[in-house]
């Protein structure tokens, strides 16, 4: 009869294991007690971003930016990657908050704004969110703020080394959405590129998402098979599309971050963002008590926003026109869309003598392509 | 004598607890091997085991602030593991339920404008049933393809989960796009009577409250009515169910519909709830989780509501792990992957595991 002793043995080890189970608490709630990440004085610094550090791209380009901060004495960096643009980025934002003690939060997605930082900013009134989109207008909390740069400029000096390059007079773009900022960036590679030579077109294709490697390389292979020899792109991570594009033989326009080093022959230039000044003036700002502006932007003279080094494919022609146009960019008052200029419906959106500045909130709800890019927005 | 029918019942009583502890048993056993192999790639890393259960539990359960942190990532979870588990008791392995979620949302967002002026009270109820109705429908399609057709129903789910997303980009860019949202195309933004609110006291959405709820009703259903007692002699033997006459086909409709209708629910509370409109953003994963939450509950609608907390609070410590241990964010879907391959191969442990065995 083994049943009797049964009940003993296993209330025996049922108390054993709820004593073993109380005493591994125990110890952890011990070994569990906050630790001081900062010491007193010091300003810790936390950095979200949508997806990995190590893109090539958009996250990448912060991570830098996150990377020039850490040089900075008396600041400690708290990082966190793939941070959806959910629920998760308030509960990441307030975990930072309350078990490092940031003060100072860069959540560098664009949809980490509304509602997530509108929700979370003023539940904590001593913290400072500088968000990366530019959305911060009055009315919100004033201890968001919002900045964002001019990129467009950028890929218009990626379509003039473009237009030096090319043979085949057809140059290629990988878009994620159409949203007036791609669009932007698209039309500003075609009027780039038609600054050199006005014969020129731009094929586009749209992969729908913002990180999705496989779209990006069929879209990338379909563009090289349709006869485009320079490709460029406005996704999160362009290092598939630079892979692909250059394996195929095509020119290469970066974006975001520096992806020469992924094809050193093949790499004309880069649209990049310059986010290590920029979060470098901000984080300085705040340990010298200066206020830091609710809304700020700036566009290549304001260095937010910078060129990779030209590639050793641009000829000697081409690096004299990349440096004049980025001379007089760089002096201000330069346009891209300015007319007269159509769509590639045949629309009218710029009229003769009508220039639109990069600071002009019109270019903000751009919903065409220009003349000369191959593609439709839906 | 007395003596010794005491001690007959006392053990008929251990006998039955150590049934009943077996189910609780093996995944808990699963788990903890789980966590011991990750300790071990730990390791090969250069990291502390130690730390980073130190880190998880700080970071999840160790304060009033890791809880609600725990709890507030908690409330999708539970419907979307319902979504899983209820079909899964049938013997349908469904693991679409991420486009019920996304559906469901857009559905909630695409009300947004005809209900603007509408009170809470209708409102409410009117946005969350739509998208319990699209999400029902969704998964119900998955399992009328089963029933009559014959088209696996875990191939058919998520394939239909990659259409649902791409439905949804469609609509929010296209025809239901709110035209003040340019750079991140969304619904429009829901009126304020129409927002979903926290618990009292908490800082965590309604959405818990409901999802717990939905739980234990599913529960009720599958364990203590008739209906889910057909359900279960279905999912074990098909053949036997048709022979006694069990309407098998309606109930794979039924449970397909019904978990697809709580997945839509989640998608439901996103919108109401946390982003205020629907977007790109309910593609948040939630249903690939409840997959892992509802293999883990052994497809226990009880037992999801732990397991559920427990991968929330995995996934609140993941910040502080990726902050602290300097690890990249894909450690935790390491640790998640290890312990769902334990939990798989736990399954061959049952009746075999001499400390469960009755004998006599």
């Amino acid at each position: 009869m083994p049943a009797p002793y049964l009940l003993p043995r296993s209330t025996l080890s049922r108390r054993d294991l709820l004593r073993g189970t109380a005493a591994l608490g125990g110890a952890a709630a011990l070994s569990a007690l906050p630790r001081p990440l900062r010491a007193q004085g010091d300003l810790t610094v936390g950095f979200l971003y949508v997806g990995p550090r190590d893109d090539f791209g958009y996250n990448q380009a912060h991570a830098l930016g996150a990377a020039a901060v850490k040089e900075i004495p008396g600041v400690i960096v708290v990082e966190e990657e793939n941070v959806p643009e959910t629920n998760d980025v308030q509960q990441s934002m307030e975990s930072m908050i309350n078990l490092d003690g940031a003060a100072l939060l860069f959540p560098t997605s664009f949809g980490y704004f509304d509602p997530h930082i509108l929700t979370t900013a003023p539940k904590y009134p001593d913290v400072r969110f500088q968000h990366c989109g530019g959305l911060w207008t009055e009315g919100h909390p004033a201890n968001a703020g919002s900045y964002f740069g001019y990129i467009g400029m950028g890929q218009y000096l990626n379509g003039v080394a473009a237009g030096h390059v090319t043979k085949s007079k057809k140059i290629g773009f990988v878009a994620a959405k159409p949203i007036p900022q791609v669009l932007l960036n698209i039309n500003s590679f075609l009027l780039g590129a038609r600054a050199v030579d006005p014969s020129i077109t731009c094929q586009v294709i749209f992969t729908g998402e913002w990180s999705l490697a496989v779209k990006e390389a069929e879209a990338t292979h379909a563009l090289v098979d349709a006869g485009c020899d320079v490709i460029t792109c406005h996704v999160d991570g362009p290092k598939v599309v630079v892979e692909v594009a250059s394996g195929r033989g095509a020119y290469v326009g970066g974006y975001h971050a520096d992806q020469s080093s992924l094809a050193p022959e093949l790499y004309l230039t880069g649209a990049e963002w310059n986010w290590a000044k920029v979060y470098t003036d901000m984080v300085t700002a705040t340990l010298n008590g200066e206020p830091i502006p609710n809304f700020v932007r700036g566009g290549l003279a304001e260095g937010f926003v910078k060129m990779s080094p030209l590639g050793p494919a641009v000829p000697d022609a081409g690096r004299a026109q990349f440096e004049a146009i980025k001379a007089e960019i760089e002096k201000g008052g330069f346009s891209v869309i300015k007319g007269p200029l159509k769509d590639n419906q045949g629309n009218v959106v710029a009229t003769e003598g009508q220039a639109f500045l990069e600071t002009d909130p019109v270019l903000e709800g751009m919903s065409y392509l220009v003349d000369g890019v191959l593609g439709a927005t839906s | 004598m007395a003596v010794a029918e005491q001690g007959m019942q006392g053990a008929g009583g251990g006998l039955a607890l150590l049934r009943r502890a077996e189910p609780v048993a093996i995944p808990v056993l699963a788990l903890m091997a789980g966590l011991g192999v990750f300790g071990l790639f730990l390791l090969t890393q250069g990291r502390s085991p130690l730390a980073f259960m130190t880190y998880v539990w700080q970071g999840g359960f160790g304060s009033a602030f890791s809880w609600q942190n725990t709890l507030s990532r908690t409330a999708p979870l539970l419907m979307a593991a319902l979504c899983v588990a209820l079909p899964a008791r049938l013997g349908l392995v469904v693991i679409g339920g991420e486009g019920a979620i996304v559906l469901g949302g857009v559905a909630a967002g695409a009300l947004a404008l005809p209900l603007a002026t509408a009170p809470g009270a209708i409102g409410v109820p009117l946005m969350a049933l739509a998208a319990m109705a699209v999400g029902g429908l969704w998964i119900g399609a998955a399992g009328a393809l089963r029933h009559y057709r014959g088209v696996n129903e875990t191939i058919s789910s998520l394939l239909l989960s990659y259409i649902a997303i791409a439905l949804m980009n469609h609509l929010v860019e296209g025809p239901l796009r709110d035209p003040a949202s340019l750079n991140k195309p969304s619904t429009a933004p829901l009126a304020e009577p129409l927002r979903v609110g926290d618990l009292p006291g908490l800082s965590v959405h309604w959405g818990l409250a409901l999802g717990i709820l939905a739980c234990l009703l599913a529960w009720v259903l599958i364990e203590r009515t008739t209906w889910g007692f057909a359900a279960r002699i279905a999912g074990g033997n098909v053949r036997a169910a048709q022979v006694q006459g069990l309407p098998v086909g309606k109930l794979i409709l039924g449970f397909s519909a019904l978990g697809g209708a709580f997945a839509g629910l989640a998608g439901y509370f996103e919108v109401a709830a946390v982003h205020g409109s629907a977007n790109a953003s309910l593609a948040a994963g939630y249903g690939y989780t409840g997959i892992l939450i509802a293999f883990l509950a052994r497809h226990n609608a009880l037992a999801i509501i732990p397991v559920a907390i427990l991968l929330a609070g995995f996934d609140a410590s993941s910040g502080l792990v990726q902050r602290r241990m300097d690890l990249p964010d894909a450690t935790m879907q390491v640790l998640q992957g290890i312990v769902f391959m334990a939990i798989l191969m736990s399954d061959a442990a049952y009746g075999r595991l001499p400390f469960f065995k009755t004998k006599g």
